[in-house]
């Protein structure tokens, strides 16, 4: 059975790119190909991991979540405010953050959905500053230590130097890639961003698919936040402001998704995500600092969306050279007869 | 300088695959006001673009005062001084009446804008249209009457001489309509020759000097208005032969599966009743904006209705979304199956179940064995030309793309089928094959509801037709009634009443 064929292209390109860097980086550093290194960059890798599944979910319906980052960093400082409040129990703080998350993100979908704002990057962007500002309010803008260990295991355990934390990714990118491609919900996803009127009337109720991903798109964030906490031993409402949603949303881009909608995979956002980490990591080796590496993310965004673009014009001029080939074709026929 | 203002001779233009106008003619006089009328489709729409210079005619030649001009952009036509008034009007609502008039044709005091010249201006040109209004609102704040002057003054402004004017009354009210009859009578008198692009008969007989009838892209007359009446234009617009290109076959009428009782959607749709038969084709006839595409979407629960109600199998029903009338067992098979009907960057195998997902999902999983299957028998039965399932939809010919659409709703397995213009765009062959699906759901006793613009389809295919016209139903017509033929619906259509 043949799947979909388009898009594994790029992302056999995506693979390579990502060889390719650490190839170069393990000739230019000696330290990169080192065992602990490479655990290191994975347990980096899983924070944006989290956050890349939710941002990849609205992007596939042609929106965004700006607020990803945000809502982490809030739900972490939620665990936080409870810690400082005196709770014991961190399985009670975990499930607290998760359901923090996600109200938040169904809050993202229902504005989308119900209150029928135009673009979810007008109302995700307003989110992204009241949950950085609810982030401080809550910790009265301090950072809070000593999480119980509960909390931080997700972050901080390894698994003989293997990061727990990724072993976590791992499993949810195989249960989301299933959940995309073989569920009717899964597919309804896709078919919304690619047409969401004509979905609509399939009789899928199109606005549920919606606040769906979104909602998804803030339990996400809630596990990065928890993952953030656990690795850094900290939380800190003022990391709010942190561009964690760029790095969400390139992951996802690099990985093949689209602004406009209807495409991207799990493995080409975990492609993605790798790809972000191994530059970061490349760049602390290096001792470049965050300045330049702010320089090379960005163009590397741009360099993205741009083989985007390319590979949809070669696309649409291929479709019209075959169109056009198999007109003539017909002509001659009909000529022939 | 010659007779006429401007003359079509012999114009041609073709798109892919059809022959939009042949041997088209039009000569509009100096200080004349033409009718131009013919059906949906019939190619008003490419003659006005080829005269306005969107579309470059293939053959056949344009004048204006005598001299032969080529159009290749829209610039070009207005330069030779040729304007139109477009249905969907182009205003900017938030500029001023001034920005709208001069737009891209500013007038400049040194480096900066002359707005004082440009108001004064702008207010008498309007006032010569008989709006005495301030230019400096925003053009948004006035109705739908003086936002058309606002377009005709910038015809005035390019002093142009013949103005097109694309079914100007369509979005009017009474007294506009009169305010703009006077307006067309004063450009006359100042010499101007008007197109007058109309629908509405009645108002042809009240304002044109001659009226030319076109059909299928060819040109067919023009008289003098007091050669016509009324029948006679109708008999010109439609006399064409029918050839028996409908596979009509009968099944045997079943139960009333829908109802419809006096349906209402303010400003749309007024009581609008009808029934329609399981083992049989119901058509409906209209012109575009009679009101049966927002009939049948607002049955199909895809938007809301402000009265009436609806019954399935005698039951009555609330249908509030898509989702909910296809769990009541209805179908709609959009119009534009490009944007409502098709996810064009999605495979064959998606797009086919697309409307019954549920259905096909086993436990937590979609069965990629039983799409598979029932996708492949679909390519076969409708003859889906395709070199796999998992080809993109929107690299399907526009016929293909439409089987696709009716495998989806097949197999949504429904009782009600409505398919709103079917066979738009798509070739003979495959419209025979639309044809055939419509003829076996029928003989399965299911209910087909069959919106069309094309009235040999309608007289080939349908048991009974209900005709339309502004919202409400004209008529209903049995196939037995003497009332079946094409004089009688479309005069229905055009608002005249049947007698028994």
């Amino acid at each position: 059975m043949t799947k979909k064929k388009s898009g594994s292209g790029f992302q056999m390109g995506t693979l390579l790119a990502l060889v390719l860097m650490c190839v170069v980086l393990s000739i230019a550093n000696s330290n990169f190909y080192s065992y602990a290194n490479l655990m290191g960059i994975l347990k980096q890798t899983a924070f944006n991991a989290f956050l890349a599944v939710g941002m990849l979910l609205c992007l596939i319906t042609a929106g965004i979540d700006l607020s990803v980052g945000a809502n982490a960093v809030f739900c972490a400082c939620v665990m936080g405010a409870m810690n400082k409040a005196g709770v014991s129990s961190g399985v009670l703080m975990m499930v607290v953050a998760i359901l923090a998350g996600g109200v938040m993100g169904f809050i993202n979908g229902t504005l989308l959905t119900r209150l029928h704002l135009p673009h979810p990057f007008v109302s995700t962007l307003g989110m992204k500053n009241v949950l950085w500002g609810l982030a401080l309010m809550v910790t009265s803008s301090q950072m809070i230590n000593n999480f119980p260990e509960s909390v931080q295991f997700l972050g901080k355990a390894t698994i003989g130097g293997f990061p727990v934390s990724f072993i976590v990714v791992i499993v949810l990118y195989v249960i989301m890639h299933l959940f995309l491609s073989r569920t009717a919900l899964g597919r309804s996803i896709y078919c919304a961003g690619g047409n969401m009127e004509a979905t609509r009337l399939s009789g899928i109720n199109t606005a549920n698919v919606l606040t769906f991903c979104y909602t998804m798109s803030g339990i996400m964030a809630a596990l990065g936040g928890i993952v953030s906490v656990g690795r850094s031993g900290i939380c800190n409402g003022a990391n709010a402001n942190l561009p964690y949603d760029t790095d969400a949303i390139a992951a996802c881009i690099i990985g093949g998704a689209s602004f406009t909608g209807g495409k991207g995979t799990m493995i080409g956002t975990m492609l993605g995500a790798l790809i972000i980490a191994v530059l970061r990591n490349g760049f602390a080796l290096m001792s470049i600092d965050s300045a330049g590496q702010n320089v090379v993310l960005g163009l590397v965004i741009i360099l993205a969306v741009f083989m985007d673009v390319v590979r949809a014009g070669m696309e649409a001029k291929n479709r019209r050279m075959a169109a056009a080939a198999k007109q003539e074709a017909e002509e001659k026929e009909k000529v022939a007869k | 300088m010659g007779e006429y203002v401007v003359e079509l001779k012999n114009v041609t233009k073709r798109f892919p695959g059809v022959v939009a106008l042949h041997n088209m003619q039009l000569a509009v006089k100096p200080g004349e006001i033409h009718g131009l009328i013919g059906e949906n489709g019939a190619g008003k729409s490419t003659l006005i673009k080829v005269l306005t210079g969107v579309h470059m005619a293939d053959e056949g030649e344009i004048y204006v005062h005598g001299e032969r001009k080529v159009f290749k952009n829209p610039n070009e036509s207005a330069a030779a001084g040729i304007a139109c008034v477009y249905q969907e009007l182009n205003i900017e609502k938030l500029l001023s009446v001034t920005d709208n008039i001069f737009i891209n044709k500013w007038t400049k005091k040194g480096f900066l804008l002359d707005y004082e010249g440009m108001h004064k201006k702008a207010a008498e040109v309007m006032q010569s249209l008989g709006q005495d209004i301030d230019p400096r609102k925003a053009a948004g704040t006035f109705g739908m009457g003086v936002q058309q002057m606002i377009e005709i003054a910038k015809a005035v402004l390019i002093d142009a001489k013949m103005i097109i004017m694309d079914e100007p009354t369509s979005s009017l009210g009474e007294k506009e309509v009169k305010q703009l009859m006077q307006t067309c009578r004063e450009l006359k008198a100042r010499g101007v020759g008007i197109l007058f692009v109309s629908h509405k008969l009645e108002e042809l007989f009240e304002l044109c000097d001659r009226v030319t009838v076109i059909r299928d892209g060819e040109y067919i007359e023009t008289r003098d208005i007091q050669d016509w009446t009324n029948d006679s234009l109708i008999t010109a617009m439609v006399g064409r032969t029918l050839e028996n290109q409908f596979p009509k076959e009968f099944g045997t009428k079943g139960e009333c599966m829908l109802k419809v009782e006096n349906l209402t959607i303010g400003g749309v749709l007024k009581n609008v009743s009808l029934e329609a038969y399981g083992g049989q084709i119901l058509g409906m006839s209209g012109l575009v904006g009679a009101g049966r595409t927002e009939t049948v979407r607002a049955v199909f629960g895809a938007d809301p209705i402000d009265g009436g109600k609806i019954y399935i199998k005698g039951k009555e029903v609330h249908i509030k979304s898509p989702k909910q009338a296809i769990a009541e067992g209805i179908a709609l098979l959009t119009e534009d199956r490009k944007g409502q009907g098709l996810v064009l960057a999605e495979s064959i195998r998606t797009n086919l179940v697309l409307s019954s997902l549920k259905r096909y999902t086993t436990g937590l999983f979609l069965d990629e064995k039983r799409i598979q299957e029932s996708g492949e028998g679909h390519i076969q039965t409708l003859r889906i030309k395709t070199p796999s399932i998992d080809e993109i939809v929107g690299q399907l010919s526009g016929g293909n793309q439409q089987k696709v659409v009716i495998g989806k709703w097949l197999n949504s397995e429904a009782d009600i089928y409505i398919f709103d213009e079917p066979t738009r765009g798509i070739d003979v062959g495959a419209k025979v094959e639309v044809y055939n699906v419509m003829n076996s759901l029928v003989k399965a006793g299911k209910c087909v509801i069959m919106i069309s613009s094309e009235m040999p389809e309608i007289l080939g295919m349908s048991d009974r037709v209900v005709v339309m016209r502004g919202g409400r139903v004209m008529a209903t017509v049995d196939r037995d009634s003497k009332h079946f033929n094409q004089e009688d619906i479309m005069k229905a259509a055009w608002g005249g009443s049947l007698d028994d």
